[in-house]
């Protein structure tokens, strides 16, 4: 996708006079939660009238509107308003001069808009812009050129652009999912990776059911897909390159290889690998194929994850008598736990703000989603529910997805902010596990 | 055998007439919508042919039934968490080592299983446990490591539905698999 700057038209730099000399427009992302903002995200306008195999500008300006909302809105900080209660049309005009007036009576806090048109080559322009109503200021602006089918990437774009400058931090929404689609029987039930946008869209399966597979992981390019198949009915970690369908063991092992994660570099692999009962931790190098093993305790090691940095790794390990999670150094050295107290404390990934690391927590008969830092402060639970686990975080650390099963029932993947607030299930077409959320998308 | 079929006639003989007389005590019966197959219009021969018992199944020797049948069970449980062999889990397995002994070509896959109610990974190296606490006793019973190969399912192919003790205690198991039995 390729990204323009926008001329500043003239009004919008030339504030007017009166413009009161207001405090910068900003949602507070911790309380932001409670009172979120009001938001008016009317059709974009057609620039022209050319039409692709996305259909009319005209025709997309809505679609792509509705996007931009339900992005916004499931992110808990927004309240789109009713388009419903919008009186008036938006030129094209309007998007660069917008009538403030009419968005204040609305009580809109902020305004995205802007236009769409189709290119001879078959390519989509959007033009993205963020107001302040009230101060009756530009905020953001941002153009995207793209391939038609990809529409709904340039509409979570712009909805990157407005989230990033009213919260402060990067956007998330132009990502995808990858997860494992579920149906059937418990006892024989069929399992197969799928992937989709964030917000459910452009879903498609990977894999067609006949191997049991199991916890997919974006690579850090968003390309490759590392997880473990029981293809062969040897269970194994596998690569599966999007782009071409390829799918490849990534060696064979002594014992049962599993738990794989890509390092923030992408060039090494970390995983789990059990021989003869005792499952440890180990690191590949993708380019040489080099195993190296990081623990080597008679204990269940599993589930690492690398810090942002990739200088560290997090990992659970039953060592101490239950699942606790441990930190150590890449290269595997200063092993230490961070997780005390009542319960277990399993399935570790640090978020990629580094800060935190989620984790599943059992215990009392429940299980839930955590938070803790890493050096083992700061615990706090999420979610609690029957059987809630294996989170993933956004690509800017803000949300977490997980597994939800329902006592003898579904299996659904929800959604939570890291305040523990705004739990959303996020629609898949069959029961779903094991999400993985992808980097930002370039 | 040509005594009992001298015999037999008679006795479905006395039946009748046993049903008969007590059919009397009954309300007449409604017209008849179609007469049942008379029993004179079926050669009177069929009523004799020999062995109409039912053909009755034994398990071949080697086979997986046998193997279950002399073991006890294909499967041994365990305790939450646990890859421990209680006393029954080693009685069975040393069954199955007994048979396996005595059928040195066959094959098998130890499977560990766990219940649904641990997270996806550790229950695959706790399956990984039970199989392996299963083979090991295998092994020590004298069948040949090279004969046996372990798989994981972790909580992933429970033997029962349901999510209650009962259930999870059905699925916290290790399976011996008869190669070629799957």
């Amino acid at each position: 996708m390729r990204i323009l700057s926008l001329l500043a038209p003239a009004a919008a730099l030339a504030l007017p006079a009166f413009a009161p000399a207001a405090a910068q427009l900003r949602v507070d992302i911790n309380a932001g939660l409670s009172q979120p903002l009001p938001i008016a995200v009317p059709t974009f306008p057609a620039a022209n009238a050319t039409a692709t195999d996305a259909g009319t500008p005209a025709d997309l300006g809505g679609r792509i509107a509705a996007v931009i909302a339900a992005d916004l809105k499931s992110s808990g900080l927004f309240r789109p308003l009713d388009p419903a209660a919008f009186t008036t049309q938006v030129s094209v005009d309007d998007t660069l001069r917008p009538q403030f007036a009419a968005w204040r009576t609305l009580a809109a806090q902020a305004l995205v808009t802007g236009t769409v048109a189709g290119n001879a080559d078959g390519t989509i322009t959007l033009a993205c812009y963020g107001y302040d109503v009230f101060a009756q200021t530009e905020l953001a602006r941002q153009g995207f050129v793209t391939t038609a089918s990809n529409w709904r990437r340039a509409a979570h774009k712009c909805a990157d652009l407005v989230y990033a400058r009213l919260t402060g931090e990067t956007g998330y929404f132009d990502s995808r999912v990858v997860y494992v689609s579920e149906t059937g029987a418990r006892t024989r039930r069929i399992k197969r990776l799928a992937v989709m946008d964030q917000d459910g869209a452009n879903h498609r399966f990977l894999t067609a059911g006949q191997a049991l597979v199991l916890t997919p992981r974006f690579a850090p390019n968003s390309q490759t897909i590392t997880y473990m198949s029981f293809e062969a009915n040897r269970p194994r970690v596998w690569l599966y390159t999007l782009g071409s369908g390829r799918q490849a063991a990534i060696g064979e092992f002594q014992g049962m290889s599993f738990a794989p994660r890509f390092s923030p570099d992408g060039g090494t692999l970390v995983f789990s690998m059990a021989v003869g009962g005792n499952t440890d931790v180990y690191k590949m190098n993708l380019a040489s194929r080099a195993v190296t093993r990081l623990t080597s305790q008679p204990g269940i090691d599993t589930s690492p994850s690398f810090s942002p940095d990739g200088s560290r790794i997090v990992f659970e390990s039953d060592r101490g008598g239950t699942q606790q999670l441990y930190v150590m150094a890449a290269d595997g050295s200063g092993q230490a736990r961070i997780s005390f107290g009542e319960g277990r404390s399993a399935s570790p990934v640090w978020s990629p703000r580094g800060d935190l690391i989620a984790f599943t927590r059992i215990g009392g008969g429940r299980f839930g989603i955590g938070v803790v830092r890493p050096d083992g402060g700061g615990e706090r639970l999420l979610t609690n529910g029957w059987q809630d686990e294996g989170p993933t975080w956004s690509p800017n650390g803000r949300v977490i997805l997980f597994q939800r099963s329902a006592r003898g029932g579904r299996t659904d993947l929800w959604s939570v902010d890291v305040s523990g607030q705004n739990e959303r299930q996020v629609p898949t077409p069959l029961d779903g596990s094991d999400p993985a959320w992808s980097p930002l998308l370039p | 055998m040509s005594s009992k079929r001298l015999i037999l006639p008679l006795l479905g003989a006395a039946l009748l007439s046993a049903c008969a007389t007590k059919k009397q005590a009954l309300p007449p019966t409604p017209p008849a919508e179609a007469a049942p197959p008379a029993a004179s219009t079926a050669p009177p021969t069929t009523t004799t042919i020999p062995g109409d018992s039912p053909v009755g199944t034994t398990n071949v020797p080697g086979s997986v039934a046998d193997f279950v049948a002399q073991a006890g069970s294909d499967k041994v449980l365990f305790d939450l968490d646990s890859y421990d062999l209680n006393d029954e889990a080693r009685g069975i397995l040393g069954k199955q080592a007994e048979w396996l002994a005595r059928y040195p070509n066959i094959r098998v896959t130890v499977e560990g299983h766990a219940d649904e109610r641990g997270t996806r990974e550790y229950n695959l190296a706790l399956g990984d446990r039970r199989a392996n606490a299963a083979r090991n006793f295998l092994a020590a019973q004298g069948v040949a490591a090279g004969r046996m190969t372990v798989v994981s399912y972790g909580k992933e192919r429970p033997a029962v539905e349901g999510s209650d003790d009962a259930a999870w205690a059905q699925n916290r198991r290790a399976v011996t698999v008869i190669a070629g039995a799957r």
